[in-house]
């Protein structure tokens, strides 16, 4: 069961000598990438590589210090909210709230993402079936274990359809199945038209999958890269 | 708009079964009076003379009690920056919450304030006009508190932070709400005090969730 998708046509996401400047340190720059529907990209590189950085200013939570994102072509920073309309972010928190069901957090999620509360409604049913959460739906969120918490917030993903998924170590605390689980996920993500950027440590079965070693990012800066760095040292 | 009435019904339900912000925030509104007779005696017309000042003043402090929390649950559980990729202006998003937020803790004082009115042997001219600056006033508190909640969000000791940045902004309210009680009590009109309180809120209303909304996102860079 695919989530149906809004958009069937091919799009691409690119990223264009995209730079990131985190207290005062240069964390990667010089980035490009391309991808298509269907495509998926794995970060790698060790600890403080910029994986992270990466997928947040994917997201539009922090802004490149230089480089350019787009979507189709069209730069990303003319319309953040269509931005955020067709990506899921998934960060190392699981944003679940203690005194909410499962069921009751996920469907906050889901209607904040997609407001037709009905679909909503059948989505979340079907994406806590597919974690293996169903028999967990009505368990207020505090007595869930750590992978319990994970598997919900990866059961998002799939509660309102979005075209572009952003995982950042999306296999933390999670067990053998579950992992299995998310791979089928990713696949029939993909095969719907569906774009997966993820960080990990962990092997996971991603068939086609561009790497992307961020440790080959640091140097060189482009010219106007040391101003930028100048200014924020004196600014911290 | 139906973003926004979801994020505040989950405020208002996480408030619900917590429970412990607005409790907090009225027995804090109440103990406080309460203890004013106790201080400074039980004259009538002492008291009638202080009721409206110590009725605004316990409000405000009560009202900032309980911001800290505001965005501070959301920031540390990872939901704050869920919100922000939310596919609405970040604006409405907190909007909501700081809607979530009056009807939690500024509904509730104005509730418990004119039953402490008696306690304080405020003249019955003063009660509409209390309730009047009140209903005006405890918006304002809930909007002008969050910009400073979204501004000191990760910041060590925050509460002592937020009370220096926020305190100053209140001075107004303060004015114009106890200026509002004190005209109605000695015969004159309240109006005044009470659009200029409106004009207030009017302004909060439209810069608040604005500007706190620019915080928050320098919070999560």
């Amino acid at each position: 069961m695919v989530p149906a998708m809004s958009n069937r046509e091919t799009s691409s996401f690119s990223a264009t000598r995209l730079a990131c400047i985190r207290g005062g340190r240069v964390v990667f720059a010089g980035l490009d990438f391309s991808l298509e529907s269907g495509g998926a990209l794995v970060l790698l590189g060790p600890n403080g590589s910029g994986k992270s950085s990466l997928l947040r200013v994917l997201a539009g939570l922090l802004r490149p210090a230089q480089g350019a994102l787009a979507w189709n072509g069209a730069p990303l920073a003319e319309d953040p909210e269509a931005h955020a309309a067709r990506t899921h972010y998934l960060g190392h928190h699981d944003a679940i709230k203690p005194v909410l069901t499962v069921a009751e957090n996920l469907r906050f999620w889901a209607h904040l993402h997609d407001p037709h509360a009905e679909r909503a409604g059948r989505a979340v049913e079907a994406a806590l079936e597919r974690f293996g959460l169903a028999h967990l739906s009505s368990i207020p969120g505090k007595m869930l274990s750590a992978g319990q918490k994970r598997r919900t917030n990866l059961a998002r993903l799939l509660a309102a359809p979005s075209q572009l998924w952003l995982l950042d170590e999306p296999t933390t605390a999670l067990d053998k199945a579950s992992i299995k689980a998310l791979e089928a996920v990713l696949a029939e993500h993909r095969a719907g038209g569906g774009m997966v950027i993820l960080s990990t440590h962990a092997d996971i079965d991603l068939p086609g999958a561009a790497q992307l070693h961020l440790d080959q990012f640091t140097t060189p800066l482009d010219d106007g890269l040391d101003d930028d760095l100048d200014g924020e040292g004196a600014a911290a | 708009m139906n973003r926004f009435l979801e994020v505040v019904r989950r405020d208002l339900r996480l408030a619900l079964r917590q429970g412990s912000d607005s409790v907090m925030v009225v027995t804090f509104f109440v103990l406080t009076v309460v203890l004013f007779p106790f201080g400074i005696g039980p004259e009538v017309n002492v008291l009638e003379r202080v009721s409206a000042g110590v009725l605004m003043v316990t409000a405000l402090l009560a009202s900032m009690l309980s911001l800290d929390r505001l965005f501070q649950t959301d920031y540390e559980d990872g939901s704050l920056e869920l919100l922000v990729l939310t596919p609405a202006p970040l604006s409405v998003v907190v909007a909501a919450k700081m809607l979530a937020h009056w009807l939690t803790t500024g509904l509730p004082l104005m509730v418990a304030a004119p039953v402490l009115a008696v306690l304080l042997h405020m003249q019955a001219d003063g009660f509409t006009t209390l309730l009047a600056a009140m209903a005006l006033g405890t918006p304002t508190l809930s909007l002008i508190g969050g910009i400073g909640a979204a501004l000191v969000l990760g910041a060590r000791r925050g509460g002592v932070l937020l009370s220096l940045l926020i305190l100053p902004l209140y001075v107004p309210v303060l004015i114009f709400g106890v200026g509002a009680i004190d005209a109605a009590v000695q015969g004159m009109s309240a109006r005044p005090h009470l659009l200029i309180l409106a004009g207030i809120l009017a302004a909060a209303l439209a810069l608040a969730p604005w500007t706190s909304a620019a915080a928050l996102r320098q919070a999560l860079e």
